[in-house]
């Protein structure tokens, strides 16, 4: 067999106990349910056991790159949401990081503080996507139904700040689209009462059964010294042992001035990232607590830049160069100075960088988006070569992989 | 902001300029960022010299990607991020490229994690990675024409608008 587009995968003769046989080359997915999208997957099996693993990508490739090089930089924004769906809180949050950077401007506190609380949050709802379907892939149906009802209370939370459920575009260049809307301390307070017990529902029901256990420990190892040689990042590289995140090595959004732990186990295997995953959306709990707190109730939620940031509707009503200001943004946009900025932000699934380079035209000239999904998967074959096939599941699972982030 | 060849402004800097003195062309720093420019000649072992030498331990190849500055030469950009975990320390690696002869060395002796950034780039801009082990495009199909991330492809591409297209392509730079 040879499909367009991979190397030469044919059948071989091996030898097993009941003498030479062939090689069997199974194709898995685009629409395999636990590939979790359009992901396909070659394996070439020896039985039950994996051989050899070509992962097939691209079915999601929307272009979002070329897209941004035709917007202007505010424009581009709404794109971003739309890479790595259960994490556009975050996308926004690293496009707009590197905007700023590239332009040179600061956030104030309040700000900074709010969009900490929203993308743990956020990082909290996505991995409650991730332990609902990767349970549903083990078998475990409940638990899906049980983090999807926390998860709706999150996107609850979302709508009721930024109007929107997922597709945000709450962050914006400069600071955030709206200001926090009355009562959103209740909300989140309320939230926060209610998860650590419902966290400890979910472990009651996953981390002592024995099936979970059988499923997932001791499968799909990678060690240290090979996760970051393949640059994994995030819960996969933390499960690993190596207690590397972006919020701590090079704090972003006033990070340093929160008291969190980074998670890490030794064991490596699909069973340690679960634990990691667990144990990291408690400490969202934390971070989320101490943003609460630190959020003052009054202040600007967007830095004054005049031509960058859009006035408010009071000033735009008053104010004559106000007016134009808003007209200029929104018809012909910014020029940031020529330059390159790189940020990044540890996203649910790990580093999530933006790469912008501007010539000084109100366009970008180059927008990438190193994205955390695409790279990590880039293990998997090395993850399951050796393992059962019922083992690539448990993998592509603990690897957490959204294919919108790995397509773009 | 620029420095070539005088003062050495930062420590890693210097510590390559000791290691060979030919491996910097350029130091830019720019909004926190340091940026070298190396030939390309010796990229793969600077490469491989900020993964090993002990003061650097830049261990992990975060990002790759490649700018295109048509109609400019050298027209290529291709910038490797480089994170030391150890030091929680950064870098970015920049080779220019002709838009005549765009042929690098792969890093993936170096970092094995450089294998499909490579090729994305290879599938977005055409550049060739000498040495890759499996320079194949990864997110379009086989069959496609072009190098979509090139300036010279238009955003709306050549297929499904026939006998439009053309008079959108002209009319772009």
């Amino acid at each position: 067999m040879s499909a367009i587009g991979l190397p030469p995968f044919g059948q071989e003769t091996v030898e097993t106990a009941i003498g030479p046989t062939k090689t069997m080359v199974l194709n898995m997915g685009p629409q395999h349910p636990s590939t979790h999208g359009v992901l396909r997957i070659l394996l070439e099996l020896d039985g039950e056991t994996v051989l050899k693993a070509v992962p097939d990508l691209g079915y999601l490739h929307t272009g979002i790159e070329k897209s941004c090089e035709d917007k202007t930089y505010s424009q581009a924004i709404t794109l971003t949401d739309r890479m790595d769906y259960l994490n556009p809180l975050g996308n926004n949050l690293a496009y707009c990081l590197a905007v700023e950077k590239l332009l040179g401007i600061e956030v104030p506190k309040r700000a900074q503080y709010f969009r900490v609380l929203m993308v743990e949050l956020q990082r909290i709802s996505s991995h409650l996507v991730w332990l609902g379907t990767h349970a549903i892939d083990m078998g475990a149906m409940s638990v899906f139904l049980y983090c999807f009802r926390e998860r709706e209370e999150i996107l609850k939370i979302f709508e009721f700040v930024a109007g929107q459920r997922m597709m945000t575009s709450y962050i914006r260049i400069g600071g955030l689209a709206l200001e926090p809307p009355t009562g959103w301390v209740e909300r989140v307070e309320k939230f926060l009462k209610m998860m650590p017990g419902r966290i400890d529902e979910y472990e009651s029901l996953l981390t002592g059964n024995r099936i979970w256990q059988g499923r997932l420990k001791g499968v799909g190892v990678m060690s240290a010294e090979d996760a970051v040689a393949y640059s994994m990042t995030g819960p996969t590289l933390r499960a690993a042992g190596l207690a590397h995140d972006v919020r701590k090595a090079f704090p972003y959004s006033s990070y340093e001035e929160f008291q969190f732990d980074v998670p890490t186990r030794t064991e490596a295997d699909c069973f340690a990232r679960y634990l990691v995953r667990v144990a990291e959306m408690r400490e969202s709990l934390k971070i989320v607590r101490q943003a609460i707190d630190k959020t003052p109730s009054e202040g600007p939620v967007r830095t004054d830049a005049p031509g960058i940031v859009p006035p408010g509707r009071e000033k735009m009503k008053t104010e004559m160069e106000a007016l134009i200001y808003h007209f200029k943004i929104f018809t012909e946009g910014f020029a940031p100075p020529p330059g390159e900025a790189y940020a990044s932000i540890e996203s649910p699934r790990g580093e999530l960088g933006c790469f912008i380079a501007s010539d000084g035209s109100p366009k970008p000239l180059r927008c990438h988006f190193r994205s955390p999904s695409f790279i990590n998967l880039q293990a998997l074959p090395k993850l399951v070569t050796g393992q059962l096939i019922s083992d690539v599941i448990a993998c592509i699972g603990t690897i957490d992989i959204v294919l919108g982030d790995v397509d773009r | 902001m620029t420095d070539s060849g005088g003062q050495p402004t930062n420590a890693v800097v210097a510590r390559l300029r000791a290691w060979s003195t030919n491996a910097i062309e350029e130091v830019i720093e720019y909004r926190g960022d340091t940026t070298i420019v190396v030939p390309r000649k010796v990229l793969r072992d600077v490469a491989g010299q900020c993964r090993d030498i002990e003061e650097l331990r830049f261990n992990l190849l975060t990002d790759a990607t490649c700018i295109d500055r048509y109609p400019l030469e050298p027209r290529f950009e291709l910038n490797y991020q480089l994170v030391s975990i150890p030091n929680k320390k950064k870098l970015r690696i920049r080779v220019k490229l002709q838009g005549s002869d765009p042929v690098i060395d792969s890093l993936v002796p170096v970092w094995p994690g450089a294998n499909w950034l490579e090729r994305e780039i290879f599938d977005m801009f055409g550049i060739q990675f000498t040495g890759h082990p499996d320079l194949r495009r990864i997110l379009l199909p086989d069959d496609w024409e072009g190098y979509p991330l090139r300036k010279d492809f238009p955003v709306e591409g050549y297929r499904d608008i026939p006998a439009i297209a053309t008079r959108y392509t002209r009319s772009r730079p």
